[in-house]
């Protein structure tokens, strides 16, 4: 059985609209990861040991197990509990979790490596430590950290994939759904990859601008 | 539980197997991707650069699905354990090669130079001037791409090679426990991740002595 490319055309749509469910996966994800990592990192460097230490097993448990993993614990575990979510907010949570723990790991370092006299020239004006570290602390410390922050959102990109494996209609499932009728996988899940590989482009062109104005703000 | 756990035995195995395999395939790819990016040559370059590019640029998920259930169709046929080896090897290799690289261009350009103006060949300067070096720079790196490596292992399981993850996924199936079958897979990648972080600290400890 040859290549056969000018099946493609007809099934077009429905990969393009695949990959903007990719997409808006990943925007979602990122998100929960982003807001995710900066709290995990508040609380592991903040709050009292009772609080703490659930959350250190929680992190304990994400970093040392694979995504896929994960995944099949959060979809099958939140129906097991009787939480039927839809698989794509299943996918949202999961990957915006396995992220949030790689983030907070990062934010730790960064909020540790904003200068003392900050928070102290902060209390001296009058600042609450909740409101010192809000508007002044935790500004500094994102801004410092965005480059690796950025890297880990282009894996969160290609770590998408992944949920087509739990049901949710991205472009992976989506390339399936096409070849299921096909029986054409090479042609489809190439043309799948060259896809991912312009988001993937597109999301290094945004973070190398953001960076250059991080600079340039110094 | 105990009736599950024997599976879970096997399948850590299965896992460990992959582990090896992807892990010495990776750093031949590796090795290779380095000296093509790092050449003299201009064609050698860009097709370093372009194997770097790629593989990192797409996810490993669609690598695997390409190899396996693509590759018939342009004459390779792999049975799924085969083809988890080489498609997570091959994407492995490219993460490792920036590794290497980047190991290999910190080592200070100085100490190029000053073997060169010593007689040396630009192979002999490598070899016994930049490698010892960037050796001792790139065992924690790449002890990272290990345990990242490790866990991508999981992903065969989407091809239905019977390791770790697979196992756990048929048995929160059939037993509707997700929460224990998460732990006992969970924490036996933790045992194979760990045993990993203790090779690569030793082999470091070893590589600093010199």
């Amino acid at each position: 059985m040859g290549l056969d490319f000018s099946v493609i055309p007809k099934y077009l749509d429905i990969v393009l609209i695949g990959a903007l469910w990719t997409i808006a996966i990943t925007l979602g994800a990122a998100v929960v990861s982003f807001f995710g990592g900066i709290f995990l990192a508040i609380v592991a460097l903040y709050a009292p040991a009772f609080v703490r230490w659930p959350f250190r097993v929680f992190s304990f448990l994400f970093l040392g197990t694979p995504l896929l993993l994960q995944l099949f614990l959060i979809y099958f575990g939140l129906v097991q509990i009787g939480i039927d979510v839809p698989a794509f907010v299943a996918g949202v949570v999961g990957l915006g979790l396995h992220f949030a723990v790689y983030n907070s790991e990062l934010f730790q370092t960064s909020i540790l490596a904003v200068d003392k006299g900050q928070t102290e020239a902060a209390r001296t004006l009058g600042l609450s430590r909740m409101q010192a570290l809000r508007t002044v602390v935790i500004p500094q410390a994102v801004r410092d950290v965005i480059p690796p922050i950025g890297n880990n959102m282009i894996a969160l990109l290609k770590d998408s994939a992944l949920v087509s494996v739990i049901g949710v209609s991205e472009l992976t499932l989506s390339a399936q759904r096409a070849i299921g009728s096909t029986y054409r996988p090479f042609e489809f899940y190439v043309l799948v990859a060259a896809i991912y590989y312009i988001i993937n482009l597109g999301m290094e062109a945004v973070l190398r601008r953001v960076e250059r104005r991080i600079q340039a703000s110094r | 539980m105990q009736r599950v756990f024997p599976f879970f035995l096997e399948a850590a195995w299965v896992t460990i197997l992959l582990s090896l395999l992807t892990a010495i395939l990776g750093l031949v790819c590796a090795i290779l991707g380095t000296f093509a990016r790092l050449s003299r040559f201009w064609a050698l370059r860009m097709l370093g650069a372009t194997y770097v590019s790629i593989f990192r640029g797409t996810p490993a998920l669609i690598q695997l699905f390409i190899l396996y259930f693509g590759g018939p169709q342009i004459g390779i046929q792999l049975d799924a354990f085969e083809a988890g080896v080489i498609g997570l090897g091959v994407n492995v290799g490219a993460y490792m090669t920036e590794t290497m690289r980047g190991a290999i261009i910190s080592v200070d350009k100085g100490q190029a130079e000053a073997a060169r103006t010593l007689g040396m060949s630009r192979w002999q300067a490598m070899r016994s001037v930049i490698l010892p070096q960037a050796m001792r720079l790139m065992i924690r790196p790449l002890g990272v791409n290990l345990n990242t490596l490790v866990k991508s292992t999981a992903l065969v399981a989407a091809i239905s090679v019977v390791e770790l993850t697979y196992t756990a996924q048929r048995y929160i199936g059939s037993t509707y426990k997700p929460f224990e079958m998460f732990l006992i897979a969970g924490v036996l990648y933790m045992i194979i991740i760990y045993i990993v972080g203790l090779g690569v600290a030793w082999a470091d400890r070893k590589a600093q002595l010199h």
